[in-house]
């Protein structure tokens, strides 16, 4: 089998679990609240006649069943339909307008937390037994289970408020002016080659990511720990010290097998890492989908929600997919 | 009561049974953790010098011999509201935990025992939920029931069933094919009592151990769910919602940000060194 092949196998594997991931959110948010309208109206009198008219121009009079599949196909060509609240604002230009900062703030913390977990983790394995290696496996532990708001907010009260080092929150100083192009600002200024502009905001990108990236690193740290003990004591090793390679080496071979597996970690770790993210938005006020997300449930935008729900079921199946490929490609064992 | 405290005896001795001493000190750490909170929570208008809802002093007064946590925007005691808000987050956590590992267990034993088209359909839709980002998928339960404790405990718990499902038809399928297993059928012994007698005892340390971090887990996305204005309305103490309403006054009021994300770590902290602990016995008899 060619490696297109078993990437396109790979890729109609994911369909089935986005499409259930579409029916649950249909059902939770279209189905569960019974009539959307209504439930963003409260409990206000409206004549039956503009409840009707507001129905019908949100398609929200047709039969459950057609609305599923007409939303689905819709969303397939990447119509995500209409704002509940401001009405004929479209929610795919929404999207599109914040997915750019969380997807930014998505591989810095990502990059943060595989660099952190990565050289703890080769650190604790080498260092086996020791202080050192008890106290980051401590680490491991404990940064797991820090309540991510509250580490954001920790880190803003002392690098920003106290220190003054780093910016409070958002994504940019709204005096430096930016020409966007992607939306990807740290890209944008890179492309335009505005210095200041990329100082700005990777200034602003620092406290986020450092939140986002130390409570998702503990994970790493653990398996790569683990995962190099066991290699450090596998017979290739003792092969080797028998032929007196020198230890660099041979660690360099050990961390090459203790490294795979943290490659498909991280990929299971994306679905964590948007939950973390839309919690490190909220504390920083970055102005990513995690934002939007809490803006939308505060006005009950049942139709913005539902589209936040499906682009992260999109967005985990496309990930998932990536890691097959990476580990396809590493580890030759993997057959396609 | 005497048969409550030898069953509770016999359950500590199965599940304690093999773990190692480095596993039972996590355990007892864990233990310690919890029970102080618990604690906390049953002794509330013991412990609370005043009421966590009415105000008590000025606005924002810091930390003093009157107010020891000192007072939040609405002059109200930080260390009572903290003190009654370990009910709100230990009720929601165990309503969710309890749910959701008394309709996962059960799906995952039957469907891996029986298997068929039923067990590869549930395992995918399973599959599916699990790898889906649970706090969003709790954020839009919630929002669609609506701010109250016990509709985001509903919430926690439908994100978690998949967890239990997945450990439990995973070590069933194991467990299926052991000769054991085999010598119950051939005797004849009815399918759902196989499951009740033969199975589940043999998935007891395993479900301690995702019982307790499925829990830490849910500490977590139940004060994620507060913090995001999902899980409670005001005045009702929490710790995830009193951190939020906290963000606004830190450079004026550092201390109301301190003590609640504290205690949401530490008690995430203490169930997680449970399910740690006892998972060092899983991981050896592997």
């Amino acid at each position: 089998m060619g490696l297109l092949r078993y990437i396109a196998l790979r890729a109609s594997l994911i369909i089935p679990s986005v499409l259930i991931l579409y029916t649950i959110a249909f059902i939770v948010l279209r189905v569960l609240p019974g009539n959307p309208v209504l439930a963003v109206l409260g409990t206000k009198n409206i004549p039956e006649e503009q409840l009707q008219a507001i129905m019908e121009e949100l398609g929200l009079n047709k039969p459950l069943y057609v609305q599923y599949f007409e939303y689905l196909l819709n969303v397939l060509r990447g119509d995500f339909g209409t704002s509940l609240i401001i009405r004929g604002r479209s929610i795919s230009a929404d999207l599109a307008d914040r997915l750019p900062a969380t997807i930014e703030l998505a591989i810095a913390g990502m990059f943060v937390s595989l660099l952190i977990g990565i050289s703890t983790g080769l650190v604790a394995g080498l260092k086996r037994d020791t202080k050192i290696d008890v106290g980051l496996r401590v680490y491991g532990a404990v940064t797991y289970t820090i309540f991510i708001p509250w580490f954001g907010l920790l880190l803003q009260l002392l690098f920003a408020l106290w220190l003054g080092l780093l910016p409070v929150s958002g994504r940019i100083d709204p005096a430096t002016a930016l020409e966007e192009v992607t939306g990807f600002y740290i890209l944008d200024s890179i492309i335009t080659r505005n210095r200041e502009a990329l100082v700005d905001a990777l200034s602003h990108l620092v406290l986020p990511a450092l939140t986002l990236g130390i409570v998702l690193s503990g994970p790493y740290t653990r398996l790569l720990r683990n995962n190099l003990v066991v290699a450090l004591e596998s017979n290739f090793v003792m092969a080797y010290r028998a032929r007196g390679v020198r230890d660099h080496k041979i660690t360099w071979h050990a961390f090459r097998n203790a490294i795979i597996p943290v490659v498909t970690y991280a990929g299971l770790q994306f679905a964590l890492l948007l939950g973390g993210a839309v919690l490190t938005e909220t504390t920083f006020d970055w102005p990513g989908i995690g934002t939007y997300l809490v803006e939308k449930i505060q006005y009950r935008d049942y139709p913005a929600i539902q589209a936040v729900v499906v682009v992260f079921a999109f967005a985990v199946g496309v990930v998932s997919l990536i890691v097959d490929i990476i580990y396809a490609l590493i580890d030759p064992r993997v057959r396609y | 009561m005497r048969g409550l405290v030898t069953r509770a005896r016999r359950l500590s001795g199965i599940v304690l049974e093999g773990v190692p001493p480095t596993g039972r000190k996590l355990v007892y750490v864990g233990l310690a953790i919890v029970i102080v909170i618990v604690f906390m929570a049953i002794a509330a208008p013991l412990i609370a010098p005043y009421s966590p809802t009415r105000a008590s002093g000025k606005p924002l007064e810091p930390p003093s011999r009157e107010h020891l946590l000192g007072t939040d925007r609405l002059g109200r005691d930080v260390f009572s509201r903290i003190v009654y808000g370990s009910r709100t987050v230990l009720w929601v956590v165990a309503v969710a935990v309890v749910i959701s590992s008394s309709i996962g267990i059960p799906m995952g034993l039957i469907s891996g025992y029986y298997g068929g088209v039923v067990d590869r359909a549930l395992s995918m839709v399973m599959d599916a939920i699990y790898a889906f980002p649970s706090l969003v998928l709790a954020i839009a339960l919630a929002a669609a029931l609506g701010p109250r404790p016990e509709n985001a405990a509903i919430a926690i718990a439908v994100v978690y069933i998949p967890t239990y499902f997945r450990m439990v038809r995973g070590q069933v399928l194991q467990l299926r094919e052991t000769p054991f297993l085999e010598a119950a059928r051939v005797l004849g012994i009815p399918s759902a009592r196989i499951m009740r007698r033969h199975l589940l005892p043999h998935l007891l340390p395993t479900i301690m151990v995702v019982f307790s971090l499925s829990a830490a887990d849910a500490v977590l996305t139940e004060a994620a769910l507060s913090f995001l204005g999902l899980a409670v309305r005001p005045p009702t103490p929490d710790w995830g919602f009193d951190l939020y309403s906290a963000k606004g006054f830190a450079r004026s009021a550092p201390w109301l940000i301190g003590v609640p994300g504290f205690m949401i770590t530490i008690l995430a902290l203490g169930l997680a060194l449970i399910g740690e602990g006892l998972s060092e016995r899983v991981r050896r008899t592997r």
